[in-house]
């Protein structure tokens, strides 16, 4: 009751006055044990650091774009600091609606001493973009439905008489088409060149198609987890950190199949345009937020590997349950034997062209 | 009077955003507000030639390009046109990223090595000034008049501060224009600079372009940008009903990318089929609550009305748990023995799911106005009836059912133009056959971006609606239809 007050209170005053909510910063991000492992980590350390500031915290990264673009038309961006992926991190770029991020000026150096710019290195995939973790799309399997013999390699995915059942994909073509191709029998260095032809994209959705009436298709991340639980699926793709909570915290005989994970990022961005004191806010936020032990401590509450270098030996245990975190990282080189990175820029142009086949292919 | 803060109210909370979200169906002006000049300059350019513009255009691209990276439209640009010409969106990106490199700093050396006074930002203010000169170096004045607002921007003073290459670039090519047409100057510097330019080192920007992104090289990003160079297009809507603007005209897509045509068939039939299967389902339960006591029909009513009141994500969630394969009814269907383990039915995850969690949904929608019309026909006229000897089924036929048609009626229109506009059901127990076109339109509007597509699938829709209001009511009548 007292939040919500305060909340609709916040909402009031910030809808007549921007100076009135100077103190309040705005951080959006994904809900969840995502959005907890952030409180816990970040927020919650922030806020008694700054007693004077007073964090908000809204679930709406899932729409991030739309409503940044929405708000930034009415010229009312109640935003300051916003989670999203890292191909959304460019497309906000690309529309203007992000600000430039100088990461050597403006991100605590690493505490090992190097530069914020060497110490995330090749993860700043955008101008505007202030990394955070990364996470991978992989397949778990129900370990009591595969017999003897558990799947290896991302292509028992398309192996329906091995392993009968249904599986279940996400529904979009980002991922599936990847994968389809290299199960193809393409080489994973040559997928984008093949995925950018016509034949190619027939070719990944020819594949695709042999396991079409096996497939259910997913659009939330916590769809497979529940499938996987309910004994509707034998494997299906998610978020690995959905899976680890799947096996580690909820015991379900549910096993990952690291094979060809896909790593992608997740991290900050800060909304263009804001008044001077609003920007120095959210960066002062975003400076504490993103340090190597910030990162790290994250990494005690959700099985995404911390964006830094210097963050990776100061990963520890997992909080309540008491385990190293460390070979459930996507990046742990066990899990990592057979990666590849979302390819931002392919996807940027060829994202409203391939889903629109792809969407179509569904529908017949 | 009184009506009067309602109307306001209406206009601003739904006729304004709506009128303005259908705007953008054919709205286009970004193109011509960030590239004006490529605009007129693609004019002369056919993309019947099947070649690259010339050198023309891609001089007036510079400006237009370096301009549009200082003010950061170029990628929201990239982005616009990718919607109907994949990979052009970086195609922009990459170069914006070069163009503030290109070659073009020889010509600003040069001038300045010509006369140091090129390199004086009060000697270009003052030059500018002259409308005789800015009527013989068009294409510096508009350069330089569009650097100058983009150092007011910055908040720099441009009587301060020496003009970027591309105003030198611009100014070169003006000069070396009048010198060509042999054109008489007055203005001794400007004649002064006009008979050295045809000495000047020069650089190709054509060459410039390609070398930073071949793809400049591809005539069909050419047409592209010039096909969408007006303020309005009909380009989303073609894309809206599977067609696309091509140089040949309006073409219909290829087979494998034709979408959105289903998607209106399939969300127009299955409402129609929902529609029926709530009439089938609420006509006897509103009749059994019409026809008896008040007090047990309270009782029954709160039955439909819970439902009603429960939330619409948990509804259907709780379809999930039944229908799914491992779920409550395929659990008690096997235990009974009617199917055994591998025959376990898929109800879910396809149309048949999206059937039935939509007809339980929006029944009560259906249940009310037969309810309230069904309680006011009297009882007495089937008593007449039956006392003038029909049996049961012609009282009923005769004279109960066409004094319940207002009821059916309402409900009838209630459920299906909610239906057709339905859009968390379908996403969640619809799968990939039972979807509905207004997912797309959401798809569209939260993860593509593609505004103009959302609005003008939404604008077919809307008169869609309208139609089918029209035929109801020319072949039904409005008036006959009745809430309560």
């Amino acid at each position: 009751m007292k939040r919500s007050t305060k909340l609709l209170v916040t909402g009031i005053s910030a809808s007549i006055s921007l100076t009135v909510a100077a103190k309040d910063l705005t951080v959006v991000s994904w809900g969840g044990a995502y959005s907890d492992s952030q409180l816990k980590a970040y927020s919650e350390p922030y806020m008694k650091m700054n007693p004077d500031i007073n964090i908000i915290n809204d679930e709406s990264s899932a729409e991030a774009v739309a409503k940044l673009r929405a708000m930034n038309e009415a010229n009312n961006v109640t935003w300051d600091v916003v989670d999203v992926v890292a191909s959304d991190a460019i497309r906000l770029c690309d529309e203007g609606l992000a600000m430039e991020i100088d990461h050597d000026d403006m991100l605590a150096p690493g505490v090992d001493g190097s530069s914020p710019e060497d110490d995330f290195g090749d993860l700043i995939v955008s101008e505007c973009f202030i990394p955070q973790i990364v996470y991978s799309t992989t397949f778990g399997y129900r370990t009591d439905k595969v017999g003897d013999t558990p799947p290896t390699s991302v292509c028992d995915v398309f192996d329906t008489e091995t392993y009968p059942g249904k599986r279940s994909l996400e529904k979009r073509p980002i991922n599936n088409m990847e994968w389809a191709l290299i199960c193809d029998g393409v080489a994973k260095d040559d997928v984008y060149d093949v995925l950018e032809t016509p034949e190619g994209q027939e070719r990944a959705l020819a594949k695709l198609g042999t396991i079409k009436d096996d497939v259910i298709w997913w659009s939330a991340g916590a769809d497979t987890p529940q499938l996987l639980a309910d004994g509707e699926i034998v494997m299906g793709s998610t978020y690995n950190g959905r899976l680890f909570s799947l096996i580690e915290e909820k015991k379900q005989p549910v096993a990952m199949l690291w094979d060809a994970q896909v790593f992608d990022l997740d991290g900050w961005i800060i909304p263009a345009g804001l008044p001077e004191d609003r920007k120095q806010a959210a960066l002062d936020y975003v400076y504490f937020a993103t340090d190597s032990q910030r990162l790290a401590d994250q990494a005690k509450y959700i099985s995404y590997g911390p964006a830094r270098l210097s963050s990776a030996p100061l990963v520890g245990k997992h909080a309540t349950l008491g385990i190293d975190m460390a070979p459930h990282m996507p990046t742990d080189p066990k899990n990592a034997t057979n990666t590849f990175l979302y390819n931002y820029e392919f996807w940027a142009d060829y994202r409203d062209d391939i889903d629109a086949k792809f969407q179509a292919w569904l529908a017949r | 009077m009184l009506i009067a803060p309602l109307l306001i109210f209406v206009l601003i909370t739904f006729i304004f955003p709506i009128s303005d979200m259908l705007f953008r169906s054919v709205e286009n002006d970004i193109v011509s507000d960030t590239l004006p000049r490529t605009v007129v300059a693609l004019e002369s350019w056919s993309a019947e030639s099947q070649e690259a513009p010339d050198e023309d255009v891609f001089a007036a691209f510079y400006t237009d390009l370096y301009l549009a990276q200082e003010y950061k439209t170029h990628t929201r640009l990239g982005s616009r046109l990718n919607y109907q010409q994949t990979g052009i969106s970086s195609m922009f990106r990459k170069t914006g990223r070069r163009v503030k490199r290109f070659d073009t700093d020889v010509y600003t050396d040069q001038f300045e090595e010509l006369d140091a006074k090129w390199a004086d930002p009060s000697y270009w203010a003052s030059l500018m000034n002259n409308e005789r000169v800015q009527k013989q170096l068009p294409e510096t004045a508009s350069s330089y008049t569009a650097w100058r607002e983009l150092m007011v921007e910055e908040g720099d003073n441009p009587d301060a501060e020496t003009p970027e290459d591309f105003v030198y670039t611009s100014l070169y090519r003006d000069l070396m224009h009048l010198s060509e047409n042999g054109a008489s100057v007055r203005n001794a510097d400007v004649r002064t600079a006009m008979n050295a330019v045809s000495g000047f080192e020069s650089v190709s920007l054509k060459e410039q372009f390609i070398d930073a992104e071949d793809d400049w090289a591809d005539p069909k990003y050419w047409a592209t940008i010039k096909l969408y160079s007006g303020n309005y297009t009909p380009g989303y809507f073609l894309n809206a009903v599977d067609m696309e603007q091509t140089i040949n005209g309006a073409e219909v897509k290829p087979e494998n990318e034709r979408l959105y045509g289903t998607l209106f068939a399939r969300t127009i039939y299955m409402s129609l089929f929902i529609m029926g299967c709530t009439i089938l389902l609420g006509y006897p339960v509103a009749f059994l609550l019409a026809n008896i006591s008040r007090r047990s029909a309270n009782m029954l009513l709160i039955l439909v009305l819970l439902p009603f009141w429960t939330s619409l994500l948990v509804r259907t969630s709780a379809w999930k748990v039944l229908l799914q394969q491992q779920g409550v009814i395929n659990d008690i269907l096997v235990w009974s023995g009617l199917i055994d383990e591998a025959g376990r039915l898929i109800m879910i995850n396809n149309q048949m799911g999206t059937i039935i969690a939509m007809t339980h949904i929006l029944l009560p929608f259906m249940i009310l106005p037969l309810y309230s019309v069904m309680q006011t026909i009297p009882p007495s006229y089937v008593r007449a009836a039956k006392s003038l000897g029909a049996n049961d089924w012609t009282a009923f036929r005769r004279v109960y059912f066409p004094q319940s048609i207002p009821g059916i009626g309402a409900g009838s229109i209630l459920v299906f133009i909610m239906s057709i506009g339905y859009y968390i059901t379908p996403e969640i127990v619809g799968g990939t056959q039972g979807v509905f076109i207004s997912n797309r339109i959401a798809y569209h509007i939260s993860s593509s971006l593609n505004w103009g597509l959302a609005s003008a699938l939404g604008a077919i829709l809307l008169a869609v609606v309208l139609i089918l209001y029209w035929l109801y009511d020319r072949f039904v009548g409005i008036d006959n239809m009745k809430l309560g």
